[in-house]
Order: C-alpha cells, then structure tokens, then sequence
C-alpha cells in the first residue's frame, strides 16, 4: 500500500486517501489548436499512455484533505514515492534524471520549437 | 486429435502423443502413475522460424495451436520468459460469459464460449469446462436498466441469455443476501445459463501439448529482450538464449505488451495495472453458480476444491510488480461479505495479482502493426480467459494470412486513430 504525503497541504495519508488521475503531462492537443488537430494528435492525446516499468510521473488527487490536483514521480516496479512537484509545474530535474527513459524523451521533444505545441 | 491433421515432418508425430483415455488412465494406475510421457518438450531454439509467438498465455498458445492444427504452419516457436501459463492465465479466476454489448464483441466472446463446450474433446485434454451458469446481479435501477440492454443485445444475436428476479436469483443462490435491509438490495440479475468457469492451467498446458505435438517449439525461461528489423520489416529477436530468426512475430504479452512493442518502436494504447484474486479455506458445497455484482465491485464462485474464488477490481495505479494493494482486496470482500452473509468468518488462505493490460475501450487489439510482419494481441485487461480459444483462433487466421477476418478487423490498432472504439467499460466494469 501507497502512503502519500499531499505536497499542497502536506497531511499523509493511504492511498486510498487519495485518488489516482493517471499518467501526468497529457496536453490536451485543441486547447493549443482548436481548428486543426490531426487524428494521430487526437489518438495520442485519449489512448496513448507511456506505461513505463520504471519511475513515472503522474497525477493524484488528495481526496480527503485539501482537494487539490498534485504530480507524483513514483517507480512502478518497487512502489517507491521519490517526490511531488505542482500540477502546473515540470519535474525538477533530480527526478528527471531518475525517470524512465521514455519521460526524458518526452521532455527533450517538448523542448524542441516545432514540438512544442503539441507537448506540454 | 487425428493423425491426418498432424504433418509428417513434425519432430513428435501423433504416434508419439499417447492419448489420453480411461485405458490410459487405468494402465498408469497400474504403475503408480510413475510412467506417463512428458505433455510437451523442451527443446533448445532453432536459428530460425516461420513465426515466433512471444509470450505463452493462453493466447500464445492457443495462437500456436491453431496456426499448426487450421493452417498447417508448424515452423513456429513460442518464447517464454517464465514458464508456461504462468502469467494471467494462472493467475485468474477462470470466469466464462460472452453478455457484452458491443456486436464485435458479443461475436469473439461467442465464439470463445462455444470453442470452450467441447475443448477437451478437441485438445484430448480435461480442460474441466463448467457451464454452471452466470448471474450479474442487479443492484441500482441504472444497472437494472443497462442488464436489459445488454440481455436483449445477446438475444438479438442469439446468446442464451434472461433477466430474472429476485425471487429467482435466491432459488439459485440459496446464500445470497436478499433482504431490502442492506445498502444495496438485489433488484434482479442478468443470467447467462451456459457461462461458467474452466480450469485454467488445464487450458493452457492442452493447448501446449496439442501445439507441440504439432511440432511447435515452446521455449521456457526465454526472454525476448529485442526486436531486429530491417526498414519496415522485422527479421528477428534477441532473446536470453540469442538471437532467433523470425519472418513473423506475434507478440502476445498481456501486462508487458507496451515493454515489449517499444522493442520495435512502437508504443501503445495500454496501461498496465495489477489485478488481485483470493481464495478462501475449502468448504462444503455452497454456491454452484458464478456471481457477479459489478455496483459493489466483487465477484465468487467455488472451486472443485470447496475454495470461494474471489475477484474485484483492479488497483487504480500503473503497476508491474504482480503484487497488488490492501485496500482493493478489502473493498473487494467487504461488498461480498454483505452480498454473501455467510462468508463473513471464513479464512482467506491465498491472495494473488496479475498485470492486466487495459485498453481506453476496455476491448482488446488483435492487429496488424506499422512494421511489417508483427502482430500484437492484447488488451484482454481483467477479462482474457474466457476469450482463449476464440481469440487465438481468428489471431492465428490473421497471422497466417497477413489479413484479419471479420471478428478480427473490429478489434485492429487503427479505430483507436478512427474513433471506431468499441465501448465494453459497462461489460467490463468489474474485473472478472
Ligand atoms: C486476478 C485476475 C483475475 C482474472 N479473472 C478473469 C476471469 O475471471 N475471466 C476472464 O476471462 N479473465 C480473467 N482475467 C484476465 C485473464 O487472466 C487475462 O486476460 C488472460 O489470461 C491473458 O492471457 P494472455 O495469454 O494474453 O497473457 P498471460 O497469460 O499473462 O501471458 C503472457 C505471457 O507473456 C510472457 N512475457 C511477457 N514479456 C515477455 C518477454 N519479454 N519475453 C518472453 N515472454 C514474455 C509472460 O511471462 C506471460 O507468461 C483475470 C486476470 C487476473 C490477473
Ligand atoms: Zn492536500
């Protein structure tokens, strides 16, 4: 079982005191273009998912505390919890570092001028 | 099992298979059982194969099976990281019903079902089919309404399927709780009379010895740790016994699909989750039914054994550990406790997760891909047993042919992009 310190209003509490949103970083394409979104853009956007074995960034929600939306950087193997960052906010780079491969490739592209209307 | 349909050139011929049969059975007995020949072999690679099945599930080997007994394509090898049958098709709790929604899915699931009536007799292998019915218990007006829908769907295609009440629903469930006094109180029940469960391990060790016996190679403690290709087309896979030649690969791998595609390249509209089941101490015959009550998320039947067999959902979280959380199991048996009174002092004795890979439909893929000669099946998520036999049979038609049949075509990669989804997350809302 999880346990989870909320990084917004900081109580710990059990997972189940919390509530999963699923993998983090997900922009969703017509916010940037509303007009023009391509069916692989929108494809991407609903279904696909990194799904790493390894450490993940994704979203929590801090169900019965403040309420507030919170990143997580957790491994999906061990379980282990290496850190919290803000929802509106990129993973500091010392868990970057950490993270599986594809996260570093995610965010190398968003870097990228062409790229970076499609990635957040 | 004829000898006709086996290939001469097979390495173990069907001379070699000894059938199994009460003569058999008795001639063993009269040796303590200390002289039955091995079910399948073991064998070492060869350099190269006509396909490579990666992953021996249920659907690996059913894919192999059927590529062997229907297209006569035995240059086939099946690659295992662990042993075989030991991935989710060891890990779930064999439930077997076809009352989905959507018509591609009500037609795979059918055919699924009725493969496994006489599965045995085919393989040559007690596979122990138990059609013993399958109720969906109906706990709030919505999930009464929503039962009607699906159990008309069924009947529109010819799946035996009724509503029935609560009156009904005790008569087959002597145990069941079915006062007005509880949270939810049972409003009725979808009942699918030839659904039912089947021994797991059995499916998968018939459908081993029947593709090998075919002359299909099942490597155990194998992994594939690559995919080589040349352009758009692969040419083979590394593996921890070397590199294996393949002109085809069909990837098969459940909870591990998006590891092993991104070998290629590509990724994948899965997310990988942990399942759990639990069994209880045996006892006296109590239920001969399965049931299901998705509102309150749990599900039992009971095992030869005298086990309660039990399920619910999924854990909420990416996982790859195959050890699922505490709080789900609890969730799971606090609802069946109030569904099923009786259950309330028995021990648990053994608990248990799988990785299930869910899709955003909740249906699976049989596909084609972007790389020419690889195919993945997956997506089976919580509900993949009872599709074994339909799925490796219209796979093993689509690998043979490079081209899906019509149940097949449904289910391809490319709705995800067409918005063509097939929405089963009502079917599939409890994990079963
Ligand atoms: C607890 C639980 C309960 C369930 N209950 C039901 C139920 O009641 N009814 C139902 O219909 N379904 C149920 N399911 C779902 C069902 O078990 C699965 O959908 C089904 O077994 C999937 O079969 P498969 O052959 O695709 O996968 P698996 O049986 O998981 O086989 C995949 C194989 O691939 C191998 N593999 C992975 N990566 C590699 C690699 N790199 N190299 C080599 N080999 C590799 C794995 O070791 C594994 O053996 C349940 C699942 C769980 C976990
Ligand atoms: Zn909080």
């Amino acid at each position: 079982m999880l346990v989870i310190t909320c990084p917004v209003c900081g109580v710990e509490g059990e997972e189940a005191d919390f509530h999963c949103g699923g993998e983090g970083h997900i922009a969703r394409p017509a916010t940037e273009n509303p007009d023009g979104i391509s069916d692989d853009a929108q494809r991407d956007y609903m279904f696909m998912r990194k799904n790493p074995k390894g450490v993940h960034f994704e979203r929590w929600r801090c169900d019965r505390g403040c309420g507030k939306w919170f990143h997580a950087c957790r491994d999906t193997v061990s379980m282990q919890i290496f850190g919290y960052y803000g929802i509106t906010q990129r993973p500091p780079a010392a868990l970057l570092k950490k993270a599986d491969p594809l996260w570093q490739a995610h965010f190398e592209a968003a870097k990228k001028p062409s790229a970076k209307k499609a990635k957040s | 099992m004829t000898c006709a349909a086996l290939p001469p050139q097979s390495s173990m011929g069907c001379l070699k298979m000894k059938k199994y049969s009460i003569f058999s059975l008795a001639k063993n007995a009269g040796n303590y059982h200390k002289d039955w020949e091995r079910a399948w072999r073991s064998p070492e690679p060869k350099k190269e194969y006509d396909v490579v099945i990666v992953g021996a599930g249920g659907h690996g080997l059913a894919t192999a099976y059927y590529l062997a007994s229907k297209h006569n394509i035995t240059n086939v090898a099946v690659i295992e990281k662990g042993w075989l049958g030991g991935g989710n098709t060891g890990r779930n709790t064999t439930i077997i019903r076809s009352n989905y929604l959507q018509d591609p899915s009500m037609a795979i699931y059918e055919l699924s079902r009725s493969l496994y009536e006489d599965l045995s007799q085919e393989l040559n292998y007690n596979i122990m089919f138990s059609p013993r019915g399958l109720l969906m218990l109906c706990q709030t007006e919505h999930e009464l309404r929503a039962m009607k829908r699906t159990s008309h769907a069924n009947r529109l295609v010819g799946i035996e399927a009724r509503m029935i009440d609560r009156a009904e629903v005790k008569e087959l469930v002597p145990i069941i709780n079915d006062s007005d006094d509880c949270r939810y109180p049972i409003l009725g029940a979808y009942y699918q009379p030839r659904g039912g469960t089947a021994r797991h391990d059995a499916v998968a060790w018939g459908y081993a010895r029947g593709a090998d016996a075919r002359g299909v190679d099942i490597i155990q403690q194998c992994e594939v740790t690559g995919i080589t290709r040349t352009g758009r087309k692969v040419t083979g896979l590394d593996t921890s016994k070397g590199h294996i030649k393949a002109k085809k690969i069909a990837v098969v791998t459940a909870g591990n699909t998006s590891l092993v595609m991104q070998m290629a390249g590509l990724s994948m509209p899965i997310e990988s989750v942990c399942l759990q089941a639990l069994v209880s101490e045996p006892i006296k015959p109590a239920i001969d039914v399965v049931v299901m009550a998705n509102t309150v998320h749990g599900y039992m039947s009971q095992s030869d054994k005298g086990e309660l067999v039990i399920g619910g959902g999924a854990d909420s979280y990416n996982n790859y550990s195959q050890r699922g959380s505490f709080p789900a199991l609890e969730h799971t048996v606090t609802a069946l406790v109030e569904t099923f009174p009786i259950i309330s002092r028995l021990r648990m004795m053994r608990m248990w997760g799988g990785i299930v890979d869910m899709t955003g439909d909740r249906s699976p893929i049989i596909s084609k891909t972007d790389v020419d000669g690889l195919y993945v099946n997956c997506g089976w998520g919580t509900g993949g047993f009872k599709s074994i036999p339909g799925s490796g049979s219209v796979f093993a038609d689509l690998v043979a042919k490079d081209q899906p049949g019509e149940i097949a075509g449904a289910f391809s990669l490319d709705r995800f992009k067409q918005g063509r989804t097939i929405d089963e997350s009502v079917a599939a809302a409890v994990a079963h």
